[in-house]
């Protein structure tokens, strides 16, 4: 289970730039529940992630992942708990090393690291194998350096990393968007299987309203750092894009001047 | 050139491969430009030479110098992290500070080991010419320190500062601490590099505080040469790349001061180093079909 109980950002407190980007933000988000999250610039979403992964350290407020009280942790200490995929296909990898050895650094992600080989025969053969689930050929390439691969690739090796080593919960942070359409859909199908698969808590940002309708439980929109709409359940399954943008006007009594970029 | 000559070069070689491995651990695994090591090859071949002075066994003398040199690491690596001073500064800072270090370690300028039993000492008498037996003795060392070093860098631990390298942000999401592994890596690569000062005050028979300038230069063209030879393919061979480039490097210094007709003398080295370093900084842009 994730918690987030009142958590509070300001960025460059008490300087001419300060900037309140979290107002009290409580989340609960139970065991198994893959969570949309949607928002225009500025609104949050990243900052959110940013809080759950370690990035960003809360002014105020709790943040608890599992049992553990995580607030104040870093983002390597807290690493055990939490997966990721970044919005930027390099960010997630290592270019310099090869596809399995990107897999072998993100095998043992939360735990002690000795001087065992870090490519056994043994991990070499469950990383293939794992790698082969992708149905991408890229079985045949392990060797290769990682920054061979295209961006699409790199996400999809991204994510078979981020399922390597056990997690509290997954956090995708716009993992489509710098992708060409039919790359995007396969990373999302992809996505969609591997938390279903492992019944992963996962939390995903997304600039695109479809997106954030049709996979996951349950969808948050977020506005001025704080959540202006939170469904899921019946409700959820109804609810059309334009429900979505009449619902976000309404709450915010504003016109959008950015469409576009919510319905996607 | 000579035999003798040729064999005194290869031995240089592999004295400054130690360096050359040192240098790629900061530069390329880290991606930490270091300068450190020209104050850490002068405090190794300072300290083993004090403390063999001192009656000290030669191996223990050593492995002290190369304690002396991971010290030197982290103080750089502490500047960095801890201090937030730029990488490249934090070096400099150090190396400057060594070079006072280096004269209290000796008490002088120049320490001589004439006669002082070294680790090369129970190898003379063995029956081998004297110029076959150091390079012979070093480059043993310099394979056990290959062997370990790649066995390192393709561990689990090892990858976790190959990631602190190339991706700090990637690292830190798998766990790593990365702030550690520059702490370890610095060290690490210090203390081979006063391994190579120690190594090199008892094959040539003294330690002077001056021997350190343009260490970084020659470990550096060292690592480059390796690259351009045998290319990016994997880290046993960048590492066996280090250790052929910091020879090749010598022979092709013993030639161009030996070759009469170009009319070099000794003291053109450091001109000679730098032309070198160019040309193969230069090599590899050229081949690639852009300028450079």
């Amino acid at each position: 289970m994730i918690k987030l109980d009142n958590i509070q950002v300001i960025f460059g407190k008490g300087t001419p730039l300060q900037k309140q980007a979290l107002n009290s933000v409580s989340l609960t988000i139970e065991e198994g529940t893959f969570v949309t999250v949607i928002g225009s610039n500025g609104a949050g979403k990243s900052t959110v992630l940013g809080v759950l992964a370690g990035d960003v350290i809360p002014t105020a407020g709790q943040v608890m992942i599992g049992n553990t009280d995580v607030t104040r942790k870093g983002t390597a200490a807290r690493a055990g708990l939490v997966a990721r995929v970044f919005q930027d296909p390099l960010a997630g990898s290592c270019g310099a090393l090869s596809i399995e050895e990107n897999l072998a650094l993100a095998a043992r992600r939360g735990e002690s690291r000795g001087l065992t080989p870090a490519l056994g025969a043994k991990r070499r053969e469950h990383f293939r194998d794992r790698i082969a689930e992708l149905n991408l050929g890229l079985e045949n390439r392990m060797r290769d350096r990682m920054d061979l691969l295209s961006g699409g690739q790199r996400q999809a090796v991204s994510l078979v990393m981020a399922t390597l080593a056990g997690s509290e919960v997954l956090l995708l942070d716009e993992h489509t968007a710098a992708l060409d359409p039919g790359m995007a859909e396969f990373i999302m199908n992809l996505t969609q299987k591997i938390v279903s698969e492992r019944k992963l808590t996962a939390l995903m940002v997304t600039h695109s309203m479809r997106q954030a309708l049709d996979f996951g439980h349950r969808t948050i929109m977020l506005h001025g750092g704080e959540v202006v709409l939170d469904v899921s359940g019946d409700s959820r399954k109804t609810l059309q894009v334009e429900d979505l943008i009449a619902m976000f006007r309404k709450i915010r009594g504003q016109t959008l001047d950015d469409d576009a970029l919510l319905i996607g | 050139m000579s035999q003798i000559a040729f064999w005194g070069a290869v031995e240089l070689g592999l004295v400054y491969a130690f360096v050359a491995i040192g240098v790629f651990l900061a530069f390329r695994v880290l991606d930490f430009p270091d300068l450190t090591v020209d104050g850490s090859f002068p405090l190794g071949a300072a300290v083993a030479a004090v403390l063999i002075i001192a009656g000290v066994n030669p191996w223990i003398a050593s492995g002290v110098a190369m304690i002396a040199g991971a010290a030197a690491g982290i103080v750089t690596a502490i500047l960095n992290v801890r201090f937030r001073i730029l990488n490249l500064l934090a070096s400099i800072l150090t190396m400057i500070a060594l070079f006072s270090v280096n004269l209290r370690v000796m008490g002088k300028p120049n320490v001589a080991l004439i006669n002082a039993d070294t680790m090369l000492s129970p190898f003379y008498g063995l029956g081998l010419r004297d110029f076959y037996v150091r390079p012979l003795f070093i480059g043993s060392l310099v394979i056990i320190a290959v062997i370990a070093v790649w066995r390192f860098l393709e561990s689990d631990a090892g990858l976790a500062m190959r990631a602190t390298g190339a991706n700090a942000r990637m690292a830190r999401a798998q766990g790593v601490d990365t702030s550690r592994q520059i702490y370890l890596g610095m060290a690490l690569s210090n203390a081979l590099v006063a391994l190579g000062g120690a190594l090199f005050a008892q094959t040539n028979g003294f330690a002077d505080v001056t021997s350190g300038v343009g260490t970084i230069v020659v470990g550096l063209a060292a690592v480059i040469i390796g690259e351009t030879l045998l290319g990016a393919r994997g880290i046993l061979i960048a590492l066996i790349g280090c250790v052929l480039g910091s020879i090749l490097y010598r022979i092709a210094i013993q030639l161009a001061l030996s070759t009469d007709m170009l009319g070099l003398q000794a003291s053109d080295l450091n001109l000679v180093t730098a032309a070198l370093v160019t040309v193969a900084l230069v090599l590899p842009r050229l081949r690639r079909g852009g300028a450079a």
